[in-house]
């Protein structure tokens, strides 16, 4: 199953590498990171395999929402289903 | 792989523009409930309900969590309780009315629809007794929603029916008085009812569905208010066009939700409604999309010309982006639904007779709108009587549901909390209509019924 994390919020040193250990030490292999700076603003969006994750997308969504707090950014987990059916035909 | 840009704007949609699955609504037949003992057959649509729907919240949560997009009700429908409850040897069909509230509240949903009766034509003795059944279950029950349908372009209008439905509606309003007349937010008089609506009051499984069926009904006004806000200057033209791609979008996920509801669920899935439904929340109102269209209030002149446009493209955006559309599928106008509804009430722009109007271009029909307490039961099944016509004469589903409130005078606000809404009591024509009414009897089908 591929998931899509999308992360936003005020730019600052290690999102990258918090979210990726958090995803490698549950399983989740990433397969795609798009990530830019708009105004001081940090945007990425990654797409994830979790097929051989440990954990189910309820739990992984709770971890990132936690770790979201903890770093000061928002941080969303979906089933990357729901925007292949929005914008692709 | 994916534009940021689209992850981006889909993200936006859910947590700026209020982009949400309104509801998923699973009908359930019941017409294997029926005995001719009230308290089995009551104990009977119990089990049924809460068998077949136990894991309905659980799945729609689930959806919700993963696909990231809020899903806000649950609800349930059944097959007209007229047909169930005819077997018994019983004048109330309450005690049914009291089962769907006990199986609703068992399995978590928030409302439970169909304690209807369909007379288009005339009345069974099924009928008789559910119709006289209406005050008193709505006010003994909390989340029964009934819907009786008294006229067709197939059939005509039951005027008896119309009658007795001013009637009704008044005894139901009296019935719940302390509490500004709550049971008529829960009764809907239909035109052209249709058998697979999954939005409330007016849902009922109809007798041509299957076993159990998941119909979805989408939303997002705010969604096409905001993407129209980028066309700002440009022809009618770019309007229509930006309401059908943004109308489209929101359908995909619709499509979606219901048809992973209905596999994990074991069911089939049924149709999509397209309808836009707005809620009481800021930046969720489809008055708002037709004054962001270049109205400045809502009811003015050209507002009946704005919504048919909105809800033309809404449908052609939609019917894309599903395999099977129905239910109503078309802009609802709920006054106390809809913050630009109420706002624009307040304010003086939109009358009952202008909302008449906006109801021949538009799903569904005058809906909750609050009148004086003193408006007669004559006076409000002419209401009914003209609304029919509309919908009748045009091929259309149109309804009613007014809440006359005990008490209440024009200007008055009237609370009825939650998704309800609140509402300025709107005022009414006061020439009489009672000659007419008292005539009783049935108008004729229409011409255009004759199509064969």
């Amino acid at each position: 199953m591929r998931i899509v994390l999308t992360i936003v919020g005020k730019d600052r040193v290690g999102i990258i590498a918090k979210v990726s250990c958090l995803l490698a030490a549950h399983g989740v292999n990433i397969l795609n990171i798009n990530q830019n700076i708009l105004e001081g603003f940090f945007n990425m969006v990654l797409i994830a395999d979790m097929s051989g994750s440990d954990i189910s997308l309820k739990n992984l969504k709770d971890l990132a929402t936690e770790l979201g707090r903890e770093i000061g950014v928002d941080i969303r987990v979906q089933h990357e289903e729901i925007f292949t059916a929005m914008h692709q035909i | 792989m994916f534009d940021i840009k689209d992850i981006l704007e889909t993200n936006r949609m859910i947590t700026e523009n209020n982009l949400d699955v309104r509801t998923i609504t699973m009908g359930i037949s019941l017409r294997d409930c029926a005995h001719p003992d009230i308290n089995v057959t009551a104990q009977k649509i119990y089990d049924k309900i809460t068998h077949k729907a136990e894991r309905l919240v659980k799945v729609g949560e689930d959806l919700e969590t993963e696909f990231g997009v809020p899903i806000i009700n649950k609800r349930i429908s059944v097959t007209p309780i007229s047909m169930i409850g005819e077997s018994c040897d019983t004048n109330s069909y309450v005690p049914l009315a009291k089962a769907l509230d006990a199986a609703a509240k068992a399995i978590g949903v928030n409302f439970i629809g169909g304690f209807s009766a369909l007379v288009d034509k005339g009345y069974t003795k099924g009928d008789r007794i559910l119709i006289a059944s209406i005050p008193e279950a709505l006010s003994v029950t909390d989340i029964v929603c009934s819907s009786v349908a008294i006229g067709s372009t197939k059939c005509g209008i039951n005027m008896d029916a119309v009658a007795e439905m001013g009637r009704i509606i008044k005894a139901a309003a009296e019935m719940t008085a302390d509490r500004d007349a709550i049971a008529c937010a829960k009764l809907v008089v239909f035109c052209n009812a249709v058998p697979d609506n999954p939005f409330m009051a007016g849902a009922f499984h109809g007798v041509t569905e299957p076993e159990t069926v998941i119909n979805v009904g989408v939303s997002g006004p705010g969604v096409v208010k905001r993407a129209l806000e980028d066309v700002r200057g440009r022809d009618i033209g770019a309007v229509a066009e930006t309401i059908k791609k943004t109308a489209f979008k929101i359908t995909r996920v619709g499509q979606l939700v219901a048809q992973e509801a209905a596999r994990r669920l074991n069911t089939e899935f049924g149709i999509i409604d397209l309808s836009l439904a707005p809620t009481p929340a800021v930046g969720d109102s489809v008055a708002h999309i037709l004054e962001e269209m270049g109205l400045e209030s809502c009811g003015g002149p050209g507002t009946t010309a704005a919504l048919a446009l909105l809800n033309d493209a809404v449908k052609k955006g939609g019917l894309m982006a599903s395999s099977y559309v129905g239910g109503l599928s078309g802009a609802f106008i709920p006054v106390s639904e809809d913050a630009g509804m109420i706002a624009a009430v307040e304010r003086g722009s939109l009358s009952l007779e202008k909302l008449e109007a906006m109801t021949c271009v538009c799903s569904v029909g005058l809906d909750m709108i609050a009148i004086p307490g003193t408006v007669t039961a004559r006076t409000i099944s002419a209401i009914i009587a003209d609304e029919a016509a509309i919908g009748m004469i045009n091929n259309k589903t149109t309804a009613v549901r007014l809440i006359p409130v005990p008490g209440k005078k024009v200007g008055d606000t009237v609370e009825f909390g939650g998704l309800l809404g609140h509402c300025p009591v709107m005022a009414v024509n006061a020439f009489k209509p009672d000659v007419f009414i008292d005539r009783g009897g049935r108008i004729p089908a229409p011409v255009r019924s004759l199509t064969n």
